[in-house]
């Protein structure tokens, strides 16, 4: 704030409110840290800011490894592995499955394709309460229900309207006369998907990821209604950490798993905050 | 503007527009539209453990509607949904107005006002709980400030665990509104708050007069994407309240979740999932013939 002529009690102003909001939303995390690194003795007699005194991992071990999500005490971590295998081969079949779907959305439509698109986009919509019961009795039907696969399955599923959103609207803005001359050289559907496209998509196929890695990493509704005691991601298993009381309550324990669930979406703001927000932006204003 | 002839052949290759959009178009129909039917015709049968196809007429909504506990959770959406939409669009607003005045440190700031979107509305109710918590959170804090009589127990108050749930919502959600109004400043020309002021305006009037309208449009998409997380809103409540004390900040989604697989009422859970996909629609489709008609021109 060297700002010579500026610098002025409006200035002040601004500032100072800036700064208050950024400690607003500062402060959950900062609780949550200071908390996980405390022993619940510290935790009694201390208050929610104070720093720790002698910091201590044992919530964070306990979290991981320990703690008694519902009637096991494996900790979290074998639902971090839970949500990984989930999240993984969904993020990679909705990303590859809306690319090829934008592709012809944006490029081939035939008639009927622009109906196809608008019912898609509604899909982005609704709310999922309306599916959750027909889907119950479908994975029932496949004996997929309580399986890491059925779960798969459903974000695949629903999550295919956002990605064929993004990446519509991205190819829209590819000029189509470099398609059609391609054409005209003889290439293919797919090779002109594989030599046009596919070397130009890197910015949305980030956005797409980044976006779909949140989503499945953040949800609870699928997970709590379709996986079983074996399978449940790790939002599940730290709403149910959080509310199993065997004992005394250990709000340490409880912050550490709460950070060990956001840590790697965190990471990923972190380092691709601009692909996230464009994410929000596109995901969210258009669908 | 595309790019397939309708006068070539059959071949496999002009199919293949089709044969890639099949699968997606396929389980589309089933799965969201089907599915919709499904449930529909479900809310008015007499199902409770297991779908039965006795249709009752609308005997489930009327069960929906004489329950308090639906009563309350209508209630508590009308409550959440204003306030959370009030509350986030006008700070979301008023960060982005101070952020967009050449700010040092602008990209610090709206990195931390962003993040909380990337984080679980789970970790989210989590964290607020343990802040919030009756005699060791917020209120043990200010107590230990002098102020011994201090008390803030929302969280196992009936009439205000509700708000508990706007605060969190709140600090989630805002500043993704800042982020949506801070590009829609960036896009209003400059000159037009110079030729305000040069008229004699505040630089207060300026934005008053000049740029809110021109952010009309955001006002709108802000509005229809944070009601339409309030109706979804589920795993929040789930997280930081569990509905309770009681039900008494229960919301439609867990309503719904509550009487459809831990109650076996599948014909109220199917019901009030109706009510509920109306009060989306009610919102969504003036929008989207608006986005639709207005977005034509490729975009």
């Amino acid at each position: 704030m060297v700002a010579n002529r500026s610098f002025n009690l409006g200035r002040l102003f601004i500032y100072g409110c800036l700064f208050a909001f950024a400690l607003f939303y500062l402060a959950p995390l900062y609780v949550m840290l200071t908390t996980s690194f405390k022993d619940i003795e510290e935790i009694r007699s201390g208050n929610l800011l104070a720093l720790p005194q002698d910091p201590t991992l044992y919530a964070w071990i306990k979290a991981w490894s320990s703690a008694c999500t519902g009637s096991e005490c494996q900790g979290l971590a074998p639902f971090f592995m839970n949500s990984v295998k989930v999240v993984v081969p969904a993020v990679i079949l909705s990303t590859v499955i809306g690319a090829l779907n934008g592709y012809v959305l944006s490029k081939w439509r035939f008639r009927g394709s622009d109906l196809m698109f608008g019912m898609l986009l509604f899909g982005c919509f609704i709310p999922f309460q309306v599916i959750l019961l027909p889907m119950a009795r479908l994975l029932a039907e496949l004996g997929l229900a309580n399986t890491v696969t059925g779960l798969v399955l459903v974000h695949v599923i629903y999550g295919v309207a956002f990605t064929t959103l993004f990446f519509r609207n991205f190819y829209v803005s590819v000029p189509t006369e470099l398609v059609k001359a391609a054409q005209l050289d003889g290439a293919s559907f797919f090779q002109i998907f594989r030599h046009i496209f596919l070397p130009v998509s890197l910015p949305i196929f980030t956005v797409t990821i980044i976006w779909q890695f949140t989503q499945i990493w953040n949800d609870f509704l699928f997970g709590v209604v379709y996986s079983g005691p074996g399978t449940q991601p790790i939002t599940v298993a730290l709403n149910n950490l959080v509310n199993t009381s065997m004992g005394g309550k250990e709000y340490n324990v409880d912050m550490a798993a709460a950070v060990i669930a956001a840590l790697p979406t965190l990471l990923v703001y972190i380092f691709a905050g601009k692909y996230f927000v464009r994410g929000l932006t596109a995901g969210a204003v258009k669908g | 503007m595309s790019v397939s002839k309708a006068k070539k052949p059959m071949t496999l290759e002009s199919l293949l527009p089709k044969i890639v959009l099949a699968p997606t178009t396929a389980v589309m129909l089933v799965c969201m539209y089907g599915f919709m039917i499904w449930t529909g015709a479900l809310s008015f049968t007499k199902s409770r453990m297991l779908p039965q196809w006795d249709f009752v007429g609308f005997d489930q909504y009327a069960k929906l509607f004489a329950n308090p506990r639906w009563d309350v959770a209508l209630n508590n959406l009308v409550v959440f949904g204003v306030l959370f939409i009030a509350v986030s669009l006008l700070l979301g607003l008023f960060l982005a107005i101070l952020l967009d005045q050449k700010i040092r440190l602008e990209g610090t700031l709206r990195t931390i006002y962003l993040y909380p979107m990337a984080v679980s509305f789970v970790v989210t109710g989590t964290a607020w709980k343990w802040i919030l918590n009756p005699g060791l959170g917020l209120e043990k804090l200010v107590r230990d400030l002098g102020f011994e009589n201090f008390e803030f127990r929302w969280l196992v108050e009936q009439d205000m665990a509700i708000y508990t749930i706007v605060i969190a919502a709140v600090w989630q959600s805002s500043g993704f509104v800042m982020a949506m109004f801070l590009a829609g400043l960036r896009g209003v020309d400059d000159s037009l708050i110079k030729a305000a002021e040069i008229d004699g305006a505040s630089k207060m009037k300026a934005y008053w007069y000049v740029i809110l309208p021109i952010l009309r449009p955001v006002f709108f998409s802000a509005i229809v994407i944070l009601s339409h997380i309030a109706i979804k809103s589920f795993d929040l409540v789930q997280a930081l309240t569990g509905g309770g004390p009681g039900y008494a900040s229960d919301l439609p989604a867990n309503f719904m979740y509550t009487y459809a697989f831990n109650r076996a009422q599948m014909g109220v859970g199917a019901s009030s999932a109706m009510i509920m996909l109306m009060g989306v629609l009610a919102i969504i489709v003036p929008y989207l013939y608006s986005e639709l008609r207005g977005g034509k021109n490729g975009r």
